[in-house]
């Protein structure tokens, strides 16, 4: 027996497997363009995931070039993580970093917000009067939530009298948690709703309410906790095919859904809340509510001459072609992310769609060219149905859905895999399109 | 997920696990791999003794995997919703039940010395 108890190791089959990690690790590398030389001044206006993502892939693309970001925000915000935060998961320095700790050497950055936009004088003038010429402007301010749409309603709120809000921002968030534990715990009606305006990342009111009622049927509290979702149209999800899923789900959670109410008003003294219907206002009572306000482009665009006039009146988007995602009007002007006029995609994954889409556009342009690279509208959301499950929700403006993975990850089904890309995966995923690397 | 590459796939587990712990994991992976190179290059075989008390060791291995994935990622076993989702915690499972065959083997190895075969079937 003793020849069986030795297997003889050869060298060759070490030396074989160093090689195929090697060629492995360079097959990744990605390949270097050359760079276009030009004098061109572009100026970046916001230092968001957008803008930041574009002012790195610019500053590795053109030579030459003045690139000039505009933005007062000191802090950066991976807004995808308000959700986790929001759910306990996640402290609220989770989705903080610097702004300044994200752009590029070869960019300058304006530390202030911007004032002014003349499409006309190509000039951008800041909150202090200085005024910045340009020969292409990329708008990527991102957006405004307007709180005071609601009566009744102001951030100072959030926290207290049963009032969260998921969207304010990170501490915001943690605050939000802090009541949706407490409320999980003691029951009561939790009253869930999204605003009749675009708005950034449609799955996440649907995601909280999700998770809510996990948290409750985690505790043993579900019985007497009552999950009532005010849908600000006739549908869920504006994908019908998402749309028909949510409805299955948000029946077999035991949801109460309303259609066509839109929170126009908030009385944290009596706890109820007023929706407009086509039925006149309708009041409805909560214990805890998420209040996702009205959102519109920011002051500095809405003033400009930049936004569409007979589109989302009132909102303020730029009016850019949904493809090219170029101004209509003004051809050295582009939108990126949140502030671009276009029918989908006010989500992360969209600006890391869009961003190669106006790097090829504008590039192109300063060459003299065109460029046939175009943006589908493709929009992601992995939408959590409990912790531990989302569904992959991927589409495009045609409303078809685009699974990056068809055949392995199904994006219709609650899954575990889509869990972990959410809660463990994406936020890499975002700080390397923060760096221009993906 | 547009580009998959290398890069982003380090930047994604140094999320994952933060910066620190996963570039220790990635270390420890490295000199347990280094050091089970060594102890089959020194004794010029495999012995299948140390190897029978290395695959005892697997099942142990692949519930350790499994538990360290669930606890950092929130989940739990009745999170399982698909096929892909099977394969996954199978990967996992296997995964760990590998790496803790050639921890295990690597520090017997290690232990007892050159050319230990007296215990040997």
């Amino acid at each position: 027996m003793s020849h069986l108890t030795q297997i003889p190791a050869s060298r060759r089959a070490f030396l074989g497997l160093a090689a195929g990690g090697l060629a492995l690790a360079a097959a990744g590398a990605p390949a270097q363009a050359a760079k276009v030389r030009t004098s061109a001044r572009i100026v970046i206006l916001g230092a968001g995931a957008a803008g930041t993502a574009l002012a790195n892939r610019l500053v590795e693309r053109l030579e030459g070039a003045s690139i000039t970001l505009i933005d007062g925000r000191k802090q950066h915000l991976y807004q995808p993580g308000f959700t986790l935060i929001a759910a306990g998961l996640k402290p609220a320095d989770y989705s903080v970093s610097e702004t300044g700790g994200w752009l590029p050497k070869g960019a300058s950055w304006i530390e202030e917000p911007a004032a002014e936009i003349d499409p006309e004088a190509k000039i951008v003038t800041t909150a202090s009067g200085q005024k910045v010429a340009y020969d292409y402007l990329i708008v990527a301010t991102g957006l405004t939530l307007d709180y005071d749409q609601i009566e009744g309603m102001s951030l100072d709120l959030v926290g207290r009298e049963g009032i969260g809000s998921v969207y304010a921002g990170p501490d915001y968030a943690a605050k939000t948690w802090a009541l949706m534990d407490r409320f999980t715990d003691e029951g009561g009606i939790g009253l869930f709703t999204r605003p009749a305006t675009e708005m950034k990342c449609a799955g996440a009111p649907l995601k909280y309410t999700f998770l809510t009622d996990d948290y409750a049927r985690r505790k043993g509290t579900r019985g007497k906790v009552e999950i009532n979702y005010a849908a600000h149209g006739g549908s869920l999800f504006s994908v019908p095919i998402v749309n028909e899923k949510v409805r299955m789900l948000y029946e077999d959670r035991g949801f109460n859904t309303v259609y066509n109410h839109v929170m126009k008003a908030i009385d944290p003294g009596k706890k109820i809340a007023t929706f407009a219907t086509p039925e006149g206002d309708v009041e409805m009572p909560y214990d805890f509510t998420n209040v996702i306000p009205p959102m519109r482009a920011p002051d500095v665009v809405i003033n400009s001459p930049l936004p569409w006039a007979d589109r989302w009146v009132g909102q303020g988007w730029v009016e850019v072609d949904q493809y090219k995602l170029r101004h209509r009007r003004y051809p050295e002007v582009f939108a990126v992310g949140d502030i671009a006029g276009v029918p989908k995609g006010k989500t992360a994954a969209s600006v890391k769609w869009q961003v190669p889409v106006v790097e090829e556009q504008l590039v192109a342009q300063i060459e003299g060219k065109d460029s046939d690279e175009l943006y589908n509208g493709y929009t992601s959301c992995p939408l959590i149905t409990r912790i531990g499950r989302a569904m992959l929700v991927e589409f495009d403006y045609n409303n078809n859905l685009t699974p990056s993975f068809p055949g392995v990850i199904a994006p219709l089904e609650e899954l575990w895999i889509s869990w972990l890309m959410k809660e463990v995966a994406l936020k890499a995923t975002y700080n390397a399109m923060l760096r221009g690397k993906a | 997920m547009k580009d998959l590459t290398f890069q982003t796939l380090i930047a994604v587990f140094e999320e994952i696990f933060g910066f620190w712990l996963f570039w220790g994991m990635v270390a420890a992976a490295v000199i347990v791999t280094l050091a089970y190179i060594y102890v089959l290059v020194r004794d010029r075989s495999l012995s299948m003794r140390k190897f029978f008390l290395a695959q005892l060791s697997m099942p142990f291995g692949a519930v350790a995997a499994v538990w360290f994935v669930m606890v950092m990622t929130h989940s739990h076993v009745s999170d399982i919703g698909g096929p892909v989702d099977v394969i996954v915690f199978l990967g996992v499972a296997v995964l760990g039940a590998i790496g803790c065959a050639i921890l295990v083997y690597t520090l017997q190895s290690l232990m007892r010395g050159k050319g230990d075969t007296s215990s040997d079937l």
